[in-house]
């Protein structure tokens, strides 16, 4: 309790209500620390992970997913399927049902309004939405009631459920934001800033970059909830302080996302303050290799696919660098039990993973050594191997990160093994996955035979994630460099099947067609799957009811928090 | 301040009596000796130590991993299994080279521009707002920016290692000599107007003269002071810079990344903080020792004592 | 003395505005962008999307003159108005990009907690470091020296991301005795929240101010040795002032020099805020506000902040050019 005094004065008078069944705000305040800073509180503004949650506390969607990543409804009062009619049969529209009596936390009621305003909002082109993608192929919304919207796309869409769904697309107040729409939006900072919502808890102050002060909503849709009657956000600093202020010292109750090597977690969480709790999602770590040649001297076509890469293009060298990764013992030295090796480029959900590549588990030196000596590429006196003149020495480029490096180093090694030599590199993630066509060392450019980073989708529809790899994906000078078909895959094949899943409707056939490409650029090692990433996050020993989500916001149900007595 | 007149008449018929004089007053002086003894010490350990230590520094031992000192690894291992010891000489080669390189860089352009500043009343203006400037740039963008026109460049023209190395003296020099020159100008202004260096230029002493017998030898206290700092600094700031992807690759061990990467495992194995830590701040130490017994050795004052 | 200040006051202004323009030239040419921190899974059209909205696109000299207008013209203009309580014009101000609301708030908002604790730790340091330099020079090579000696290239040479941490785990983690992470919606209203107040600025004056002290502690140290050997100590001496005085008065003020010069070059960087001892401590001041813009690439913010930041340079080191007049009467600029 001490640091409840400490930290907020006022608080220390927690009542003595028991603790089945409390009452909205019975349970006074919870602590929460994000070593990101949330800088608005409005996430079609900024899709930045950290500002999209923060907002989650407030700003609620129609329907969400939960933490086994099916769909649930939120705001609305089902899920709108073909099955219930909800969905068009020739997948052109939805129609959501808002539940009955909703109030936003001013009092005033939700209606399908609303709705309709906040696409009319993301849709504005001079508001440069960071969430517009969710809106793509949306021709129509009109109310049919007070409480129903008929959401009309131009293409059917075997998967509608991208509007409205999950904590990037929430429902705005109309009232609130009728005179920030396009240009506009910026300078509503006010309402940015304290957007009126109807999740369970509204904002008394928000700094932005630092802490966002919060209380119950007075209106939240069940009267008993949230059990606390205010709330901290605070951001900044790093994972390492965020884990230490809730395992060690008890200052906070809930720390977001600790990228932390596992052996340091675990001596946090030998204090025994809190503890850690993890889920998988979609996340990968992977290598992607470089298809196109990175030489310097080749100027501004360097990296295109002009100029195929000396060795790389090689099948048996891209497979012999992948056989030399030793995965489970990866995990052990970054993850621990936040990782799971994995072979696939799409891990998750369940119907889409693929077992046809588990051979790559376990990992074989040897064998990498006898494919490369049997595709011709001998050892030479510095024990690099050669063939035609060609030396396999490559540049391994990632961002600056931990964990990232231990990774280089190791990998590095193992390469060395088997006779391939690799000069290391690392890049502020600023610049890295910043996308200025001016610098060198973005992701997209690939200025290097390889690298690492990690990368996932939103949701669990993997239609837009596995096109990716499309052929006219691959970043080039003609598209700024945008793009992300890093190795600049380019196979007709796989080309045809992202086509066909862009019409498939059928779950059964979406999986088999997601579940074939995934093999297919495994298959071909374009794609260096490395781990499967997890998310860690801590709670205190005191704060009940956290059920950690990796689909959705993970504040997606603080609503039903509570403090342990 | 008639005895540097004085030592001026005295070092023309015997030119070497005043540097012998400097030598054995620094001899005398014992923080000095210790100093250099331990400078020459850590010299010797980090350019020789690794042919008589002979584990490669980048070498993974996985099985090794996180363990404290034994015979095999005196100093422990890191978290993939590195040996510690062998870290610390090859990171120490990298952090004394840049740490000594920059520090010099710095030194002379600080000096250089702090004493023209001060004695040429027309460089002044345009010299001191040419450091307001400095001062006034973002550290960050602007190292972003060097790294986008030069990294490749120089690789092309050095190797990846050497190129690195021009590379990072030249940007910390670049952007920590600012102090130096303020400093120094601080000083040069007030001397010029003392009654030695009026009396001098009476005598028609040339500017270029006057500046190296009378102003230099008078400013060394705030210069040494600066070196010492100046060192402490290279040394962390090159350590920053390969988070930025500016310096040399991430497995390449310097003082400051070592200190950096034990930061986060403080608490289960302090002794990996440690032994980087005692470095730097010997080595910082060693130095600010030579500094203070160069500067008593110079001054004329207290050699005659 | 006045001319000369009148005069480099106004040449401060076209000064600044050659400053500001290679700055704005220095963070356009920089390789970041302004969507670098989205998550990947935001798709290429809509980050070029983002940047046009944002007016990232526009040629490098109309965001320049944009930015001067709105920081120059709109932003005093504001201020004026809502002094003289009239209705506030229809102006665009300095935005951020990050967080889509005026600069300016932002670094008034941020002020507070970096006054208090950069600003107290300079103070600290500073009252510490200058009767340390006097005495080490004082009784040159004595324990106290030699103590003193050690502890500063301790504190110099160690950097604050280490002895930060350090400090947290003995004292936040070990001890409890102070709060490891810093509040910035505290606020002081009787004894117990001063205290509180107290409480958690401890550690992070105290990180800093080891630093601060360390580096003009030897300064001091350095200058008041130079001085200490002159003629006119030893006439004063010989005249018979009492020692005191001639340390504390004679010696001390001509020794001063490089220390102002030091604490000149200091006083603007507190503005600047500490950037790591910041992180380490979540106080989320000004120095955690400009790593934060330019990371995420917020030209805006970066832009308004050095500009700041530079102004206090100029400004200072005029400040210090000025006490360099007061404390030696024959250092002329004219």
């Amino acid at each position: 309790m001490r640091k409840s005094t400490c930290l907020l004065g006022a608080l220390a008078v927690l009542a003595s209500a028991p603790a089945a069944l409390a009452d909205r705000g019975s349970d006074g305040h919870v602590n929460i620390i994000y070593w990101q800073a949330p800088s608005t509180m409005n996430p079609y503004l900024s899709g930045g992970t950290k500002d999209l949650e923060a907002a989650s506390l407030v700003l609620e969607p129609l329907a969400r997913y939960n933490e086994a990543g099916d769909m649930v409804p939120w705001l609305a009062e089902s899920i709108p399927t073909v099955e219930n009619g909800g969905v068009s049969e020739d997948l052109t529209t939805i129609t959501w049902k808002l539940k009955e009596g909703l109030l936003w936390a001013d009092g005033t009621p939700v209606t399908s309004e609303d709705i309709i305003f906040s696409w009319k909002y993301c849709t504005d082109p001079a508001g440069g939405c960071a969430q517009s993608e969710k809106y793509n192929d949306v021709t129509s919304i009109e109310a049919l009631d007070d409480r129903t919207v008929k959401v009309t796309f131009g293409v059917a869409k075997p998967f509608p459920y991208g509007p409205f769904v999950g904590a990037q697309s929430p429902i705005l107040q109309a009232a609130q934001f009728a005179d920030c729409l396009g240009a506009k939006a910026p300078e509503c900072t006010d309402a940015n800033f304290g957007p009126i919502g109807t999740g369970p808890f509204r904002v008394t102050d928000f700094r932005p970059n630092d802490v966002i002060s919060l209380e119950a909503n007075p209106n939240y849709r069940d009267a008993s909830k949230p059990a606390f009657a205010t709330a901290t956000l605070k951001g900044g600093g790093d994972a390492m302080a965020a884990g230490r202020s809730v395992l060690e010292t008890g200052e906070f109750d809930y720390a977001w996302n600790l990228q932390l090597a596992p052996d340091v977690i675990a001596n946090m969480a030998a204090a025994g303050k809190g503890e850690t709790v993890s889920a998988f999602g979609t996340l990968v770590e992977r290598i992607e290799v470089n298809l196109t040649d990175p030489d310097p001297a080749l100027g501004a076509e360097r990296s295109t696919a002009k100029h195929p890469h000396p060795f790389l293009t090689e099948k048996a060298v891209r497979q012999a660098l992948s056989m030399a990764i030793d995965r489970e013992l990866l995990v052990e030295i970054g993850y621990g039990s936040a990782g799971r090796p994995t072979c696939n480029v799409l891990p998750a959900p369940e119907i889409y993973k693929s077992t046809a590549n588990d051979a790559c588990l376990v990992q074989d030196i040897e064998g990498a050594k006898k494919l490369l000596d049997e595709a011709g590429w001998t050892v030479g006196s510095d024990g690099v191997r050669e063939k035609d003149g060609k030396r396999l020495s490559i540049l391994y480029q990632t961002s600056t990160n931990a964990v990232r490096q231990d990774f280089q180093a190791l990998i590095k090694q193992w390469w060395s093994e088997i006779g391939v030599e690799t000069e290391l590199r690392n890049i502020d993630a600023s610049v890295f996955f910043g996308g200025d066509p001016a610098s060198p060392d973005t992701f997209q450019k690939l200025y290097a035979d390889l690298e690492m980073f990690a990368n996932n989708f939103d949701g669990t529809d993997p239609e837009s994630y596995m096109a990716n790899w499309e052929c006219k994906q691959a970043p080039r000078p003609e598209t700024q460099w945008q793009g992300n078909n890093m190795p600049r895959y380019c196979s007709e094949e796989y080309d045809a099947l992202v086509a066909e899943m862009a019409k498939t409707g059928a779950l059964e056939e979406r999986a088999k067609l997601a579940k074939a490409m995934n093999d297919m650029l495994m298959q071909e090692y374009v794609l260096i799957p490395l781990v499967d990433r997890g998310r860690v996050s801590a709670k205190s020993n005191t704060l009940g009811g956290v059920v950690l989500n990796v689909w959705d916001s993970e504040l997606w149900n603080v609503a039903d928090w509570y403090r342990v007595k | 301040m008639t005895e540097a007149v004085h030592s001026t008449l005295v070092d023309t018929k015997e030119p070497r009596s005043q540097w012998l004089d400097v030598w054995d007053q620094f001899r005398r002086h014992r923080g000095a000796m210790l100093g250099m003894a331990f400078f020459v010490f850590i010299l010797l350990a980090v350019f020789v130590g690794p042919y008589l230590w002979t584990i490669d520094p980048q070498y993974i031992d996985i099985r090794a991993r996180s363990q404290g000192p034994s015979w095999g690894h005196p100093m422990g291992t890191d978290q993939l299994g590195r040996d510690t010891l062998a870290r610390m000489l090859a990171g120490g080669q990298v952090s004394l080279a840049v740490g000594i390189s920059a520090m010099l860089l710095a030194l002379v352009v600080g000096a250089l521009i702090g004493v023209l500043s001060g004695y040429f009343h027309l460089l002044d203006g345009p010299l001191m707002r040419l450091t307001d400037l400095f001062l006034a740039l973002p550290l960050l963008p602007l190292l972003l920016v060097i790294i986008m026109l030069f990294r490749d460049t120089l690789r092309a023209a050095f190797g990846p290692e050497t190129g690195i190395f021009f590379l990072i003296v030249f940007v910390i020099g670049i952007t920590s000599w600012m102090q130096t020159a303020r400093i120094v100008r601080g000083d040069v202004l007030a001397l010029k107007e003392r009654e030695f260096v009026i009396a001098s230029k009476s005598i028609g002493t040339s500017p270029f003269r006057m500046i190296l017998r009378h102003i230099l030898p008078n400013v060394l206290s705030p210069i040494t002071v600066s070196a010492t700092l100046g060192i402490a600094n290279a040394i962390i700031t090159e350590s920053a810079l390969s988070f930025l992807g500016l310096g040399f690759p991430s497995d390449f061990p310097t003082w400051g990344r070592l200190l950096y990467d034990a930061t986060d495992y403080l608490q289960q194995y302090p002794e990996r903080v440690i032994w980087p830590g005692l470095a730097i701040s010997l080595t910082v130490l060693s130095v600010n020792y030579i500094g203070d017994g160069f500067r008593d050795a110079l001054d004329p004052r207290i050699r005659g004592r | 003395m006045f001319h000369y200040t009148i005069r480099r006051l106004l040449l401060a202004i076209p000064t600044l505005l050659v400053i500001s323009l290679i700055i704005f030239l220095l963070l356009d040419l920089a390789p970041s962008d302004p969507t670098a921190n989205l998550p990947l899974t935001i798709p290429p059209e809509v980050r070029e999307r983002i940047r046009e909205s944002l007016g990232f696109n526009e040629p490098v000299h109309i965001r320049f003159l944009l930015w001067l207008k709105q920081f120059f013209v709109n932003e005093p203009l504001n201020v004026i108005e809502s002094w003289l309580g009239l209705e506030q014009g229809d102006r665009l101000r300095v935005l951020s990009w990050q967080t889509r609301s005026p600069v300016v708030d932002l670094i008034v908002q941020r002020l507070p907690q970096t006054l208090w604790v950069v600003g107290m730790s300079y103070v600290v340091g500073v009252l510490i470091a200058l009767p340390i330099g006097i005495y080490s020079a004082y009784r040159q090579y004595s324990w106290f020296d030699q103590i003193g000696t050690l502890v500063s290239m301790i504190g110099f040479s160690v950097p604050t991301f280490f002895t930060g941490v350090l400090a947290i785990v003995v004292f936040s983690v070990w001890l409890g005795w102070f709060p490891s992470i810093y509040d910035t919606t505290h606020k002081v209203t009787d004894w117990e929240s001063f205290l509180f107040q107290v409480r958690q600025m401890v550690m992070p004056v105290c990180v800093l101010a080891l630093y601060n002290a360390a580096q003009i502690s030897r300064f001091m140290r350095a200058s008041a040795l130079d001085n200490l050997n002159q003629d006119y100590v030893r006439t004063a001496r010989a005249k018979g002032v009492r020692e005191r005085s001639v340390v504390l008065i004679h010696v001390l003020r001509n020794s001063l020099i490089p220390v102002v010069t030091v604490i000149a070059l200091g006083v603007p960087q507190i503005f600047g805020g500490a950037i790591i001892t910041e992180q380490i401590f979540k106080v989320n001041g000004l120095g955690q506000l400009l790593i934060i813009a330019i990371q995420g690439g917020d030209v805006p913010t970066v832009q308004t902040l050095t500009f700041i930041f530079a102004a206090l340079i100029v400004f200072f080191n005029l400040i210090a050019d000025v006490l360099y007049g007061l404390l030696d009467p024959r250092i002329r600029y004219d």
